[in-house]
Parts: C-alpha cells; sequence; structure tokens
C-alpha cells in the first residue's frame, strides 16, 4: 500500500518526501484536534466524579 | 487447456498475477494497516497524557490571569514588617461561622482560585461551577459540583479535577495528609480548609457529596470541602476523595493567609 503510495507520487526523491511529510503533519493535526477529542469522552479512564 | 493458460483474464502488457501474488498482496495491505492503526494508538496515547495538558495548562492559565480579584501572592520577606510601636489591629484571622460566601454562580463561571501549599508554593488553580467534562474538567479544571455547598457555607463544598491530564490539577493527591491546608480565594474572602480525612470508593458513592459527608439527610452545622478524582491514576474504576474542614477565613482586605506567605 504504503510502497504503491511512494511510486505513485510525482517529482524527485525529495519532492516525494515533501509530500509524505506534509500529509503526515496534516493526519497529526487532524488527529489532535478533531478524531482524539471525539474519541476521547469513550475512554473509561478519564472519570473523576461521582454520580 | 493447458495450451494457453489464463491468457483470457491477463491485461494486455501486464503479467498475470497468481494466486499466491494476490495472497501475499492482501496479507501485505493488511498488514500496513494494521502498523497503521497501532501508529495512531501511539499517537493518542501521546495525546492523552501530553497534548491534553499543554491545552488545558495554557487555557486555565488565560482564565487565572482574567480573574481582576487575584492578587499575587507575596512572600512574607516582601511584605513590610510592622512596627512594634503601631497598635496592634485586629486579628484578620475570623473564626465566627458562617463564613461570608457567595451564591451558586451561573454554569461555566469561574469563582474561585485555591491553593494548595503541599503541592508547591506555585500552586493555583480555578474553580469554575459545573463538573461537566467536555467544557468544564477537561478544559478549566477544577470544578464544582452543582448544587453543593459554596465556598465558606455550611454544607458540602465539593469540587471534582483529573488526576492525570487535562492538566491534573489534582495528581499529588495522594500526599496530602490530615491538618495540611486547603486555601480558597474568591473575589472578597480567604477559606482556609484542612484535610480531616482521605479515602477511596466506589464511583457510584455520591454520599461523600453530602452536606454532611457519609451522612445523606442530616442537617450540617459545619463548612467542610470535598476534592474528588480518579483512582487509581489512569484508571476509573474508584475515587479518591479528601474530606477537609474549614478552619478559618478571612478578607482579602486584611492580608493573605499565613498559609500562603510561608508564615505557617
Amino acid at each position: 500500500m504504503y510502497g504503491w503510495v511512494w511510486r505513485t507520487l510525482p517529482g524527485p526523491v525529495w519532492g516525494r518526501v515533501a509530500i509524505v511529510a506534509l500529509v503526515a503533519v496534516a493526519v497529526v493535526s487532524i488527529c489532535f484536534n478533531w478524531l482524539f477529542p471525539a474519541v476521547a469522552p469513550f475512554m473509561p479512564f478519564n472519570d473523576i466524579t461521582v454520580e | 487447456m493447458t495450451e494457453h493458460p489464463v491468457t483470457s483474464e491477463q491485461a494486455p502488457g501486464r503479467p498475470a498475477r497468481s494466486r499466491p501474488a494476490i495472497l501475499a498482496a492482501v496479507v501485505g495491505v493488511t498488514g500496513e494497516l494494521l502498523i497503521t492503526f497501532g501508529v495512531l494508538l501511539g499517537l493518542f496515547v501521546v495525546w492523552q497524557l501530553w497534548w491534553t495538558d499543554v491545552i488545558a495548562d495554557r487555557i486555565q492559565a488565560d482564565v487565572t490571569a482574567e480573574l481582576e480579584w487575584v492578587r499575587p501572592v507575596q512572600q512574607v520577606a516582601a511584605a513590610p514588617t510592622p512596627t512594634p510601636t503601631e497598635v496592634p489591629e485586629q486579628d484578620p484571622v475570623r473564626r465566627d461561622f458562617p463564613a461570608p460566601s457567595i451564591g451558586e454562580p451561573e454554569h461555566l463561571t469561574t469563582f474561585a482560585l485555591m491553593y494548595v501549599p503541599r503541592w508547591g508554593p506555585d500552586f493555583a488553580r480555578t474553580i469554575s461551577q459545573g463538573t461537566s467534562k467536555s467544557d468544564v474538567l477537561d478544559v478549566l479544571g477544577v470544578g464544582h459540583y452543582e448544587g453543593t455547598a459554596m465556598p465558606g457555607a455550611i454544607g458540602n463544598f465539593a469540587v471534582a479535577g483529573h488526576r492525570t491530564t487535562y492538566g491534573k490539577p489534582f495528581n499529588r493527591i495522594e500526599e496530602l495528609v490530615v491538618g495540611d491546608p486547603i486555601v480558597v480565594q474568591t473575589a472578597g474572602t480567604w477559606y482556609v480548609y484542612r484535610v480531616q480525612s482521605t479515602s477511596i470508593v466506589l464511583p457510584h458513592q455520591v454520599e461523600v457529596l453530602a452536606a454532611v459527608p457519609g451522612q445523606p439527610g442530616e442537617v450540617p452545622t459545619e463548612a467542610v470541602m470535598t476534592l474528588t478524582t480518579c483512582h487509581p491514576m489512569y484508571s476509573a474504576r474508584e475515587r479518591y476523595i479528601v474530606h477537609a474542614t474549614l478552619d478559618y477565613w478571612m478578607s482579602t482586605d486584611d492580608g493573605q493567609p499565613a498559609e500562603l506567605t510561608g508564615e505557617a
């Protein structure tokens, strides 16, 4: 899968490295800002109140 | 049949992929997806254990800075020493109860600061109204159980705070011992509570929030404060509870409690 992506990306090696790095940063920021905050309430270790 | 193998399925110019090759490709992609999932799980741990602290600390520092009535605690060395010829002032420490108290503010309102000298001279966290996670506990820090007493009032002033992650205000709760001061500051009053007991209960044991802790329905006669957080760390199996009773109060115009200035 990742091999296919790497072969499909256009440009020289440094260009492909740049694209991959950019995508990685985008994925991490999406996870940190939206995905993980949305998932966290369903995790079983964050309850601190008695109810 | 054996003279022209698989020619009908073969795309022109491309070699046919044998069954083992397809299987290898499927296994390869599955493996890569699993590795990706593993990396995402690792990222989630990084986010939960580190990034939530970064964000919550930043927000809580901003909220503290916006509170106009907060004055920096002055250490004893910086305070002017009164000359012996002065007429002794009235003792600012007040033990006449009930202490002055404010009414419950609206949800999300930050109405108090708490200091715990045991957790270091720099420990100061805001207390905001409400105990919902998404908007109070995960963001603003310590939250006040709605419907319980307010600081200084007769009854149970109960607050919840994270012990791990999201700024972890109550991270060092297990270090508290009986007699430790917990200082709460509102716009006009200092309240100095002293730790009375610590306990570990199950999450459904709401009697710790009762006006007389542990005795629901009893009419309260003293002002107590209750801290709740998770126990053990990184688990929600139990709750760590600290009960404290009001020792004294003083007006914010009369200086600062000795517990904060290092005199006590």
